[in-house]
This record gives structure tokens, sequence and C-alpha cells, in this order.
């Protein structure tokens, strides 16, 4: 697709995301919610939808919810309530699905967002609702595993009645980088508010996006798809651009969208229509009868509103922002709260955010790979960085022997200046002593000299090596060079 | 004459055992021999459980002997077949369900047996609770025992027959819009709805989630408040159930109505139920009168459209509540090509006409495009259905009116739904507002050409969570009237 093209249309993508919630219990009995395990060993009446069993909702998932939707900003109605959405499934117990329709736990808010430049943006949210997974089909006896041609079908019910929270976006994402950006930024943040494991690979969080282009400049909506089966972010980034293209190529020779459910397929790069004949389904919602609204006071609120922690696109403000922190290193941060945390303790004790991110993402980070040990799990306390961090600033030592340094605190920890001191390894920087080593150098490499002198001087790099050397690395290396251009004339 | 263990009552039975005048052991004994006697005839329960219940009298004695004092000790119970009990067949009257067994045991049931109760065997009744008078049980035929050329009323025509045929002491039912009422004036004994929420319906498998109730059927009122008293209370695995304490009501209930004052309602002008019904009806409100209670004239505008709010919310959660049914699971499974097809051939071979038309009506009301006009304007016609209540208990304490709208009629004889669908009437509208109510018997009329006299049912209904006040306004209404010791079921009374 040529990008003259491409620039003549906007593509508009809003995200429905499907996110296993971790809690105790499963949502609406007391089995554990846990992934895999034997096939129907974490079951009970209720969840296995017996004759006479009744829900009884799961508070924890609900205040996930609702911690959730706090943490984007949402508003939280103070009446809330479950609906039955009617259909037959062999994988749905009761063959209907306890969710909510008008009602949700939590309306609005946005899900900021950042790109791999560093520049934020935000997507609004429609809702976020709870409801109740299914379990999980099986088909034997086809070869595939698909249904049809199957000899007979399997269910394993251990994940029916795992609480799952559905999170609709505006459809206000303009390229499959943003959906993704948009989805790494939800993603975070339901890790950090501790609600779920948010893997894609255990299907914890699952994605759709809906898809539609127009003209640039256009504000109507396009007939848009329903792309399904993303198994990871990169499909999703493929799915999605696959997609817009394709509706490109449609209009472009003439045609017309189609609006219906296309599933991605991985393997050819492609998406292909799902358009079944039940389109049209009737969900048939109405209120659960077996459950009772959700009310929330003011204070319950307040209380789960305190508790919240920072917000990851927040950190990567402040990172970015006040650190100087590049986005990708920023990023690295953000994923890795204990990191963070380690990084500001230095920064904070230190206040030099530069020689902290050098030491903290380079040196200390690739100890921490070496020896699997994480730097906030070390024997190097912020406060010791913060130290060496002041004796380098102050020029007691150079960068090589603040290397060495660092490796002693890591295999021994204590105070960088008393290792400093107790091995003699402050800096030389008195220029007698330093004129000394010089002279002997000098003094002892005479063909050396007179090389240099003859005009080869790429030898000084030799020569300022064996003076650093000489004085067991803790002369001032740049009184060394000077000293030596002088004395080479 | 000392009357026999089948004939006393509950307490009687738990006082005999506690005091150790006779066993659990024997009075479930004489309940199972009682059952062998009659059950031919009767035909109440689907499942007798005759060893599970000696086994658990033998239990009970033992505690009993340990110093154990238990409120229903060794009282032989019947439990409709809509009530699971762990280890036991549980049909609610369906082939869909005709070899399931229950792995759990139903909350109300757990506490009856707890309070020293033996469930002695699974009633019958209309096929998923829908129905008013057992003929819709896909699985056995129960006779009316004071005419069994009758039927015994319904959905708890089973638990009804068996109390009123003594084949035990007591039995629990599930009232949607009278399903304990219509059975209990129908067979002669007190059918007790208690408020909604009152009683934990876990493992009551549901007809209607937002009007389903279990209640006792007892020869007499004290024996309705024990087994209550057992019952009730808040069930956190029952959300809808109600976390507010209970008061008990079967001690110190009322003797007396007097200063109470009593509402009859306008709209129920019992003259169109045929004269001989009026004249019960008419001489139990003047009993009221002449025991003390005021009697005011009360209106329930709305009442009349009952009927037509109930077959709408009913069958709507009913719709839902069977889709569970589907042979995947559990109970009757049809085999076919796919699953579509499988649900299918399960379904229509599982469920029977009654059951399929009120699944077929519900699917309708709650389709898109149907929703507000029959789904919604029932809530909200059921909200001032409850509000006509709220008015009238501003005026008085209790409301009296018919239980049912005829005594038992005979078989077949209701082969028209409507017609079937008008029997619960005078039931539906205190279902709807989730009140307490009860049917207390009243009277006899004998149907001409020499048939045998039919019992009838006084229903009293009282605002929500006046358990008390209901249950002792009856009893004091039974201890000075008597009715229901009038006459003898056409099966005899004694073992």
């Amino acid at each position: 697709m040529a990008d003259v093209t491409l620039t003549r249309y906007q593509a508009v993508i809003g995200i429905e995301c499907h996110v296993e919630l971790k809690t105790l219990t499963k949502m609406f009995c007391g089995c554990p919610n846990e992934f895999g395990g034997e096939p129907n060993s974490k079951v009970c009446p209720v969840c296995l939808g017996m004759p006479g069993a009744l829900p009884a909702a799961n508070g924890e998932a609900i205040e996930h919810v609702v911690r959730a939707g706090l943490a984007f900003g949402a508003e939280i109605p103070a009446f809330s309530k479950f609906d039955r959405k009617n259909y037959f499934y062999p994988d749905m117990p009761k063959n209907y699905q306890i969710s909510q329709y008008d009602m949700p736990l939590t309306l609005g808010g946005e899900v900021k967002f950042w790109r791999e430049d560093g520049s934020m943006s935000a997507c609004r949210l429609v809702r976020i609702h709870l409801e109740e997974d299914t379990g999980k089909s099986t088909h034997a006896g086809s070869g595939d595993g698909r249904i049809a041609g199957s000899a007979y079908s399997l269910v394993d019910f251990n994940r029916a009645g795992v609480p799952l929270m559905e999170c609709v976006s505006e459809p206000e994402i303009h390229s499959a980088e943003d959906a993704v950006a948009y989805l790494e930024s939800l993603r975070r943040t339901l890790l950090a508010l501790g609600v779920s494991d948010v893997k894609m690979e255990e299907g914890s969080l699952r994605c759709d996006a809906n898809v539609s282009i127009r003209p640039a400049g256009s504000t109507e909506l396009g007939t848009k798809t329903e792309i399904k089966n993303m198994n990871s972010f990169r499909s999703v980034h493929r799915a999605i651009e696959n997609e817009i293209a394709r509706q490109i190529e449609v209009l472009e020779s003439g045609g017309r969208i189609v609006q219906e459910t296309r599933g991605w397929d991985e393997v050819n790069g492609v998406t292909h229509s799902m358009r079944s004949k039940e389109l049209a389904h009737d969900y048939r919602y109405f209120p659960d009868p077996d459950l009772v609204p959700v009310e929330f006071s003011r204070e319950t609120l307040e209380s789960i509103r305190g508790s919240l922690p920072e917000l990851p696109w927040r950190r990567f403000e402040r990172l970015t922002g006040q650190y100087g922190v590049e986005p990708k290193q920023a990023t690295q941060l953000v994923d890795n709260v204990a990191l963070a945390e380690y990084f500001e303790r230095v920064v904070a004790a230190s206040r030099h955010p530069q020689q902290a991110k050098n030491l903290v993402l380079g040196d200390l980070s690739r100890l921490a790979n070496e020896t699997q040990i994480p730097v906030a799990e070390s024997k190097v306390t912020p406060e010791a960085l913060a130290e060496l961090i002041a004796l380098i600033e102050a020029k007691t030592i150079n960068s090589k022997i603040a290397k060495d340094v660092l490796q002693r605190l890591w295999e021994n920890g204590g105070s960088p200046k008393s290792i400093v001191e107790s091995e003699g390894l402050a800096q030389t920087s008195d220029p007698a002593a330093v004129e000394k080593f010089v002279d002997d150098v000098l003094a002892a490499n005479e063909k050396v000299v007179a090389d240099y002198r003859a005009g080869k001087t790429n030898v000084a790099g030799f020569l300022v090596g064996q003076i650093m050397k000489a004085s067991r690395g803790k002369a001032d290396p740049a009184l060394v060079n000077e000293l030596l251009r002088k004395k080479l004339g | 004459m000392e009357r026999s263990l089948i004939e006393r009552t509950a307490a009687e039975i738990a006082r005999g055992v506690n005091r150790g005048e006779h066993s659990a052991a024997e009075a479930v004994d004489a309940a199972l021999a009682r059952v062998g006697d009659v059950e031919e005839r009767v035909g109440a329960f689907l499942t007798v459980l005759s060893d599970d219940a000696r086994n658990r009298a033998c239990a009970i004695d033992e505690r009993v002997r340990a110093g154990e004092r238990l409120p229903l000790a060794g009282v032989p119970l019947a439990v409709k077949d809509n009530m699971c009990v762990t280890g036991t067949r549980t049909t609610c009257g369906s082939r869909i369900l005709e070899r399931w067994t229950a792995p759990y045991t139903a909350t109300a049931v757990r506490r009856l047996e707890d309070a020293g109760a033996i469930v002695i065997g699974k009633t019958n009744l209309d096929e998923f609770a829908m129905g008013s008078s057992c003929e819709n049980s896909a699985l056995g035929v129960t006779r009316n025992p004071y005419d069994l050329s009758r039927v015994p009323g319904g959905s708890s025509g089973g638990s009804a027959a068996a109390v009123a045929g003594y084949e035990a002491a007591i039995g629990v039912g599930s009232d949607t819009g009278g399903s304990i009422r219509e059975p209990g004036a129908f067979c002669n004994v007190i059918g007790f709805k208690p408020t909604y929420g009152r009683v934990s319906r876990y493992g009551l498998i549901a007809f209607a989630s937002s009007l389903d109730q279990i209640g006792p059927l007892t020869r007499t009122v004290e024996d309705a408040a024990l087994v209550y008293d057992a019952m009730a209370g808040y069930d956190p695995m029952d959300s809808t159930s109600i976390d507010r304490p209970v008061e008990p009501t079967a001690k110190g209930l009322l003797e007396s109505l007097s200063g109470l004052k009593v509402g009859i309602v306008r709209q129920f002008d019992t003259r169109e139920l045929g004269d001989d019904v009026d004249e019960v009806y008419d001489r139990a409100y003047h009993d009221l009168e002449a025991l003390g209670a005021e009697l005011h004239d009360v209106s329930l505008p709305t009442a009349d459209y009952g009927l037509a709010t109930y077959y709408l919310i009913a069958p709507a959660e009913c719709s839902s509540n069977l889709a569970r049914f589907d042979g995947v699971r559990y109970g009757s499974r049809v085999e076919a090509a796919d699953v579509q097809a499988m649900y299918e051939n399960t379904r229509a071979a599982g469920f029977g006409p009654e059951v399929k038309r009120r699944i077929l009506i519900g699917t309708y009301a709650l389709s898109s495009g149907y929703y507000d006009a029959y789904y919604v304007r029932a809530q909200k016609a059921r909200t001032l259905i409850a509000r006509d209540f709220e008015a009238a208990f501003a005026e008085v304490d209790l409301i009296a009116c018919p239980a049912a709208s005829s005594p038992a009629f005979t078989f077949n004889a209701k082969s028209d739904p409507y017609s079937m669908y008008m029997m619960d009437y005078y039931t539906i509208p205190m279902s709807l507002a989730g009140l307490p109510a009860l049917s207390v018997p009243c009277g006899w009329v004998t149907p001409p050409g020499g048939a045998l006299p039919l019992p009838m049912g006084l229903q009293f209904a009282a605002p929500l969570f006046s358990e008390k006040l209901l249950l002792g306004a009856a009893h004091a209404y039974e201890s000075a009237t008597k009715h229901a010791l009038k006459h003898k079921p056409e099966v005899g009374a004694r073992g």
C-alpha cells in the first residue's frame, strides 16, 4: 500500500479487553481462582450450574474493578447491578453468563499511554464491567482441534466462574502503534494495581479490536469490523495494520466494508471472515434475580482511592520529564517497580540523576544480570551508591576505580568511602606525584618516546596505559594526559 | 384414647422423643408403615428414603440419649422433590432430571435436619413447580387424601398430600404464586409462605427466582411455626436471603383475635366463586369478627393485574433458569449429530408441555423489541401491586381472603391452561409483593351427588416480616374453629 493512499484515510480503532482478575476465589463461589490444574478439579455446584445452586458475588473482584476504574479516573455510580446474558454454549454451565448490561461498575475514565518517542496520549473508556468467565472446550477426533469433524468434545470448567473484567475503549485510537501502546499502558496499570496477572499467553488478558477507516478529515465513523483471535501484542499490531490495509484496498477498488467479525490468522498474516448466521444474537439481558444490587458509600470509594499505588504513566512522565531518562529506559524502569524505586532513592540521595541512571541501568543492571540477583535485593544500598556518586563527582576516584569499588560493594556490601580509604584507592591528583609516574614511564620506554616524536602519535595510548598501571589506576587521567602532552612536546 | 404416632403433631413427636417417651426410630417406623399402607392410593412420594430415614432416626436417638434436646426431634419430614438432598434422586417431577442425584443438601432441608427432623421421602410436584394440581408431574400421579378422585393441588401437592394423609408429620414445599397455599387449602392443612428472603433458596431448584420461597405444610399452625423457626434466617449462599434477625414464632402464639384489624379485599368478590364457596368465606369472615377482630374494607385496585404480571415475570425468569438443563453436564441426554440438535432433542424429550409453554412465553417476553412492553411493564405493575398492599396495611394488621378459587377439583377438569392459572388468582398478588401469607382450613363444601366433603382454605396475608403476627392470628382462628378436625381423609387417619 502506497503511503500516499494511506494518508488519504484515517483509521479508527476501539479496543475491548477481557481481563481475568486475580482473586482468592471465583466470582460467585468459593472455588480457588487459579490457572490450570487437572480438568474439572476446581469446581463446585455453583460454578457447574448445578440445579438449585446460587451465586454470591465476590467482594474482592468488585473492589478490583472499582480500583481499576478509580485509577483510570472513571465515575463509580452509587448503584450497579448484575444481569443475565442468555445464550446456549456447552462451556457455559448455566447457559447464561452473569454479566452487567446497562449499569456497569464504572463509567468513562481514560487510559493514558506513551509512545516509543516518549510522547503521551490518552484514550477514553466507555465503561468497565464485571462478569464471569466460561469453561474451555476441547474438540477431539478431528486432528486439528476444530469442532467441525470432531468425534466428541470435552469441557473443562476450572475456568468457569473466574471473575472477568471487560474494559471497553472509545473508538479514538488511530494507529496500530497506539493500539499497542494503549494495551501496554492498560496492562502495566492493572499489574501495578495488583488486580490481574494480565498474561496474554495464559488468557488472563484477551482483546478484540474494532477497526474502521474514513477519509482523512471526516468525522463520521466508517463501517467497522471486529478482529478476534489475537494472542500477543505483536499480533494485535500486525492484525490491525493488516485490517486497515485490507479496508483501504476494498474502498479503493470501489467495494464496501461489511460489518462482521474477522479472525486473525497468525500463520498466514491475514484476517478472515468469521461471520456466522447467528450474527443477530438476542441475548435477552435481564437483571439477575439471584443477586442483589451493588452499592458503594463515599467512604468506601475514598478508602479504595487512598490505597491506589502510583500509576505507571505518572512514573514514566516523571522519569522522562524530571530526571531526563530516555523513553526506552524509563519504560524499563516503569516495568521494574523495585528497580525504579531503587533508582529514585539513589537520585534523592545523590541529587545526580545522570550518574544514578548510568550506574543503576548500566553497571548495576549488568551485575544483576550476571548474578541473577535483582539490584534492589543486592548488597548495594541506594545510600551506598549515592556515596559512590559523590566520590566520583568530587573526583576522589575516577570511573575505572568506581567500577572496582562497585564490584566490591556488590560482593560484600559496605561503604564506598571506607573501601576507598582502607584500600588507598583515592585518585592521585597531586601534580608532583603524577609527574613522577610520567617521568618514570618515559625513562623506561625511550624507544616508544622516540617513535612518538618520529610521528607515530598513536603510541600515546600505550604510554597512558603504562602510567595508569604504574599508579595502580589512581592517577587522575586528565592530569596524566596533560603532563604527557607537555613532556612529549 | 391416645393418638397413634402418625396422628401426632410435630410438636408432640418432638416432645415425646426429647422426653424419652418414644424413640425417633419408632416415629419414623410408624410413618414408613403408614406410607406402605396408603401410598399406593395417595402417591404423594416420588422417592421414599426408608433406610436413610431409619439410620438418621437412630442417630437422633443417640443424640437425645446423650442429652440433646431438638425442636423437631424425630419428626418425619416430606420434602418436595425440587429441593436437593445429598445422595438422593432429585427430579423436579421432570423426565430431564429423572435420574439425577443431588450432590449437596439445600440449606432449608439441612436446617430442618439439624433441628432433628428426618427426611422420609421426596414428594411429587408439578414439573419444575409449574402448575396447581400436580397433574403436570411427568413422574407420578398424586391424589387428594380427602377425595382420591381429586387432585391434591400444586405445585407442592405431594408434600400437602403426605401430611394430609398422615404419611409424614410435616412437609416442606415451595411457593412461587400459591404453590404451598393452594395445596394446603385443597388438602385441609396449613400452607405457609414466609416473607420472600426469610428462608434460603440455596438448593431449591429455581422456577422463578424472585418469587420462589420455601415454606411448611403442616396439620397445625404450631407445627408450621416450629418448621419456620428451624428454617428461617440469613444464608450467605443465597444473596437474596435477608440478613436480619428472625423473631421466633412458635412460642406464645396468639390465642385471640381481639383488637386485630383484618382487611377484607373489596376486589375479591367471593360471590363469583359459587354459592357454597361464598357461604364458607362469608362464614369465615363472620367468625373472625365473632373472635374479636375488627373487619375493614380494604382496596387492592391493581390486584386484578396480578395474574398477567405474574405470567410475564415468572416465565421470563424460568426461561433463563431452565436453560441449564441441556444434557451437557447432568440429567437426561438425547444424543444427536451436533450439539445444537442434542440440545433440541434433549429439551424436547425432557420437558413437558406446561414447562415448554412457560419457557416460550418467557423467552418471548425478554426478546429485544418486546422487553420494554412486557418484562419492564410487568415489573412496574409488580411495584404498584406492592404499593397497594402497603397502603392497605396502613389501615389493617392483616388481610383475609380465599386461598384458592375453588375446592379441590377432579383430574383433567382444568385442561385449558388459563383456567388452571386462575386457581392462583388470590395467592399471586402476595407473591408479587413478597408478603408472608398462609392458608388455614376454614370450612367444607360438599359437591352435589353425595360426594365427599371438600376442605376450603382461608388465606391470611401480613406485612413483610410479620410472620409472628400472621401465625398468631392463624393459630387463634384455628383453635377457635377447629375446621380441620371435622372430617377424616378418605384414606383414614389411623395407622
